[in-house]
């Protein structure tokens, strides 16, 4: 089996020492329950384990995987190598918090066998770093990304965020360069997503805080991906850029391309045979439930041949290989709606594909409900 | 048969027809007290809520007189509105007298006129009613001095009532018993049977209303409707008691239902005469005619999958409506439907209204129509109610559009702000009576397409509800006709093109491009909205094309969430309908429609 198409697993971390202002993801800032959740997952992964023979890549994310102490983390990966096998070459990616990056830590998660590397920078800006509740300075991200890029890691990315309050394209264009500088060998580039529960979600609610208008969500986007494509960086996927193909994401692609994948964890969500399921998100009903023998799921949904059809459209448009024609299955008739996306330079169609230009990624969101 | 009176009861709209067609009921006793509700006659949602009737009703009351006599007595509830009056003309044609209700605060109004002169062309004995006597702007003195000048009736003879709170609801009932004649006929001659109404019941078929006038029938017997020789076996006859009620015949004199297994739901139609197979009368009663649509729309369902269902429906609501005609259309825009005729554009909106409620169906109507006429160069003549047929300009030898005697009665306060919207609807020839002091009726010639899209809507709102309408067909006269496209993104819009007067068609060009900007969504490029005639453009509007609207990530591996999101979308687009490669909500097909009211 090619490596693209391997499962990917994914393991949730709900763990953090702060929690960011902007956040929507399940985490805890109590350590305490860390040895109850490593038993836990011990329990899921037994339950599991024989779903997927070989995997073609890891993610450990969060929360704050860094957070963990060494032998809460060495365990984990202990859990890990026992119950799951890797295939040759397989991507082994970890989240990491600027603040958390010394280089004993980066020795130790190379010696786990991670070889890539995502770093949570998301500003350089103190100010906007503190909007955003994190716990780093501009001035710690820089060093943390010093560190990482002479650690031996040979695959590192860097979170970024733009759209956030009081942000100038200005001040964007400033961390965007003092991320270069560093020459990461990949770059994820958010835009602030305001979410319903978040303390900015909170703020935005109450009009305390403005979201940026369409226009400069259009000047932000097109202004990073010409600056990075311009530093040689390929924009693979709306908020994603590599530096050379191989450095794209494997495990996130999996994602994207509809390849199956397991989450374990609080909250995290798995796909296989077109079931997707997720787990419950609190930490102590996950681990409550594996401790009678339960699988912790919350939801499961087997996917109709149109939600398949739905998501192969969306998730395609948004990434530069695009989707399939044979993806359109069977609808009237796509010629006049391609041709006038065509001629308004949204989606180029070449070699059975429908692939968004840059254009075309901006209004991704809305491209499969043309079809 | 002395003891039977048929009557109905005519008004000019909203002056209480329906309230006093309840006390009527309520005092016979046909309905236990505490399941009385208002309007019992008005079945309908639609006409409760607008407060008019459509289907006229029937319904026998038992009377018994203060002498102890007994009574039938026979209300045949007409359609309130100048759209259903040939409905009314063949409920009228069944009775022997009318109430004639006239609002005691607002006087004679141009359908009460209308209706008295319907029932004077059918001899019927006229009983004036005047209604609303609790008000406290009621002026019973101004209303009688109206009815001895405008309508020649003797005011003396006017009944004083409020139907509302109940007060002169014996008299009433004296009045029809003293005054309308009972029927005339014989049982004994051949079988003669109007039709004045039919109903279909998903449990008996068609249930046909009907008036003997001679004969009798009973359950057994073979009938014939006479317009198309179609046989049945009778199953059942009754009379309407709010509920029905089987009898062992109905005889001359009679107004009940007959029930005979007509499934063929064309084969009723109002004004037809019944008689026996065995023993048929020889002719006809008089005044069958055709029901002649005036105004055309075309239906089509939202969703093309529905067009079966649409169809089904059509064809049980005409069982209710026979005015409505009907036939098979079709739109590049809007897939397949029909081209439909209704008597007026109440009667549209009515038929658009019942579709969606009661058949439950999604419907998109577009912009209605009236029949124009052109004559070639090739000596033809051709007639044409869809924009679709208009033929090559070039061949045109000359263009007519039916002109309408227009009658509006008003306050003559608002006589300047109505004459400039006739003259704005391009009306001529206008002639002004003061039939009472304050008060002016206007008849001007005008076209009836100027009328048909939302004219009534606003003479309503300049006169703030007091001007009132009526009007007849007089003919055709030459015109300058031009047909106006729509296109979006450079594709006509067929289902939104129009046959319009060349002096008018720029202003509607624009209506409609400014109200399709605000409908049609931004699209992922810039949509131009352009009206034209032929190839020029004379007007235009831009929808730009959205510039972001990417969400950043596509969460972990969480996918359900967003494609939740999209299918929810999806649904909604659903409702939309695909023009080129532009997406157009059904809505904005309404919204042309809407009448603009500032």
């Amino acid at each position: 089996m090619n490596k693209r198409e391997l499962p990917g697993l994914y393991i949730h971390v709900p763990f953090c020492r702060s929690k960011c202002r902007y956040c929507d993801f399940y985490s805890i800032t109590s350590l305490d329950l860390v040895p109850e959740w490593l038993e836990a997952l011990e329990r899921e992964a037994v339950l599991r384990k024989n779903l997927f023979p070989v995997f073609g890549s890891l993610y450990l994310g969060g929360g704050t995987p860094t957070a963990l102490m060494e032998h809460e983390a060495g365990l984990l990966m202990e859990c890990v190598r026992r119950h799951f096998r890797f295939a040759e070459g397989a991507e082994m990616s970890v989240e990491a918090n600027p603040d958390d990056v010394c280089r004993e830590k980066l020795c130790f998660l190379l010696d786990q066998g991670f070889n890539r590397i995502s770093i949570g920078v998301q500003s350089f800006d103190d100010g906007e770093l503190r909007r955003l509740g994190r716990r780093h300075t501009g001035r710690k991200a820089e060093a943390a990304l010093g560190l990482v890029m002479s650690s031996g890691f040979d695959n590192v990315s860097v979170d970024l965020m733009y759209g956030l309050e009081g942000q100038s394209l200005t001040s964007w264009a400033r961390s965007l360069r003092r991320a270069v500088k560093f020459e990461p060998h990949h770059l994820s580039c958010y835009q602030l997503t305001i979410e319903p529960g978040t303390p900015i979600g909170r703020l935005a609610e109450e009009g305390r805080i403005v979201p940026i208008d369409e226009d400069s969500e259009h000047s932000f986007f097109l202004f990073t991906s010409r600056f990075l494509t311009q530093k040689r960086y390929i924009h693979y996927e709306v908020s994603n850029f590599a530096r050379k193909p191989q450095f794209e994401c494997m495990h996130n692609k999996k994602y994207w391309n509809r390849a199956p994948y397991l989450g374990l964890g609080p909250g995290a969500h798995s796909f296989k045979d077109a079931v997707r399921w997720s787990n419950v998100k609190s930490v102590s009903e996950y681990c409550g439930k594996l401790s009678v023998g339960e699988p912790p799921v919350c939801s499961r949904e087997v996917l109709s041949s149109e939600q398949v059809r739905l998501e192969k459209l969306f998730l395609g448009f948004r990434t530069r290989a695009g989707v399939d024609l044979s993806a359109l299955g069977s609808m009237p008739d796509p010629a006049p709606i391609l041709k006038q996306l065509e001629k308004t330079g949204i989606v180029r169609v070449r070699r059975g594909k429908i692939v968004p230009t840059l254009k075309g990624l901006l209004v991704a969101d809305s491209l499969p409900l043309l079809f | 048969m002395a003891n039977i009176r048929n009557f109905s009861i005519i008004a000019h709209i909203d002056h209480g027809k329906s309230t006093l067609a309840d006390r009527l009921i309520q005092y016979a006793g046909l309905v236990p007290e505490r399941q009385f509700r208002d309007q019992m006659l008005d079945t309908m949602d639609i006409e409760r809520e607008r407060g008019i009737t459509i289907k006229s009703q029937t319904v026998t009351l038992p009377y018994t007189a203060p002498d102890g006599e007994e009574f039938e007595l026979n209300l045949i509830d007409t359609p309130g509105h100048v759209d259903f009056s040939y409905e009314v003309s063949r409920a009228l044609a069944s009775c022997e007298g009318v109430l004639l209700l006239v609002d005691a605060s607002q006087g004679v109004q141009a359908q009460t006129l209308a209706n008295l002169y319907a029932a004077m062309e059918h001899d019927l004995t006229i009983i004036p009613v005047i209604n609303k006597i609790d008000l406290p702007a009621a002026d019973v003195d101004m209303v009688r001095e109206q009815m001895e000048g405008e309508l020649g009736l003797d005011s003396d003879l006017a009944v004083l009532c409020s139907a509302k709170e109940g007060r002169g609801i014996e008299d009433v009932l004296e009045a029809i018993v003293e005054r309308i004649p009972p029927p005339s006929g014989s049982s004994q001659n051949p079988l003669s049977a109007l039709i004045f109404d039919a109903h279909y019941d998903p449990f008996r078929g068609t249930i046909v209303s009907c008036r003997v006038f001679e004969g009798s029938v009973q359950p057994g017997d073979v009938i014939r409707f006479m317009s198309n020789g179609a046989v049945y076996r009778v199953e059942e006859v009754g009379i309407f008691k709010i509920t029905r009620e089987p009898r062992k015949r109905l005889s001359a004199g009679d107004v009940g239902y007959i029930i005979s297994g007509v499934k063929t739901l064309s084969d009723t139609r109002v004004g037809d005469t019944i008689t026996l197979d065995s023993k048929p009368t020889d002719s006809p009663l008089p005044g069958f005619k055709e029901a002649k649509p005036v105004v055309f729309s075309s239906i089509y369902p939202i969703s093309s999958d529905d067009y079966l269902s649409l169809s089904d429906a059509l064809e049980k609501y005409k069982l209710n409506d026979a005015s409505l005609v009907y036939q098979k259309d079709s739109s590049v825009a809007l897939g397949q439907g029909f081209r439909c005729g209704f008597l007026g554009l109440l009667h549209l909106e009515i038929v658009q209204e019942r579709l969606e409620r009661e058949y439950d169906q999604s419907i998109i109507m577009t912009v209605p129509s009236v029949e124009y006429r052109f004559a070639l160069d090739d000596g033809s003549t051709v007639v044409v109610d869809n924009p679709q047929y208009y033929p090559e300009a070039i061949r045109i030898r000359v263009a007519e559009e039916p002109y309408i005697k227009a009658s509006i009665i008003l306050p003559e306060r608002y006589m300047g702000a109505v004459m400039k919207l006739c003259m704005d609807r391009r009306a001529v020839n206008p002639r002004f009576n003061y039939p009472s002091a304050g008060r002016v009726e206007i008849v001007f010639d005008m076209p009836l397409a100027e009328v048909v899209f939302d004219f009534y809507d606003r003479l309503k709102t300049i006169t703030q509800g007091y001007g009132s309408l009526d009007y007849d067909l007089i003919g055709y006269r030459e015109s300058s006709l031009v047909k106006l496209d729509i296109l979006v993104n450079g594709e006509k819009v067929d289902a939104l093109s129009l046959i319009v007067h060349r002096d008018r068609a720029r202003e509607w060009a624009v209506q409609v491009c400014d109200r399709l900007k605000e409908e049609i969504p931004r699209h992922q490029f810039k949509i131009a909205i352009q009206g034209a005639i032929g190839g020029k453009i004379i007007a235009r509007s831009t929808v730009n094309a959205f510039r972001k609207d990417v969400t950043a990530k596509c969460y972990g591996g969480d996918i359900s969430r967003k494609r939740k999101l999209l299918e929810k979308q999806k649904k909604g687009k659903k409702r939309m309908k695909m023009v080129g490669s532009v997406m157009i909500p059904q809505g904005a097909f309404v919204a042309v429609l809407r009448s603009d009211n500032e």
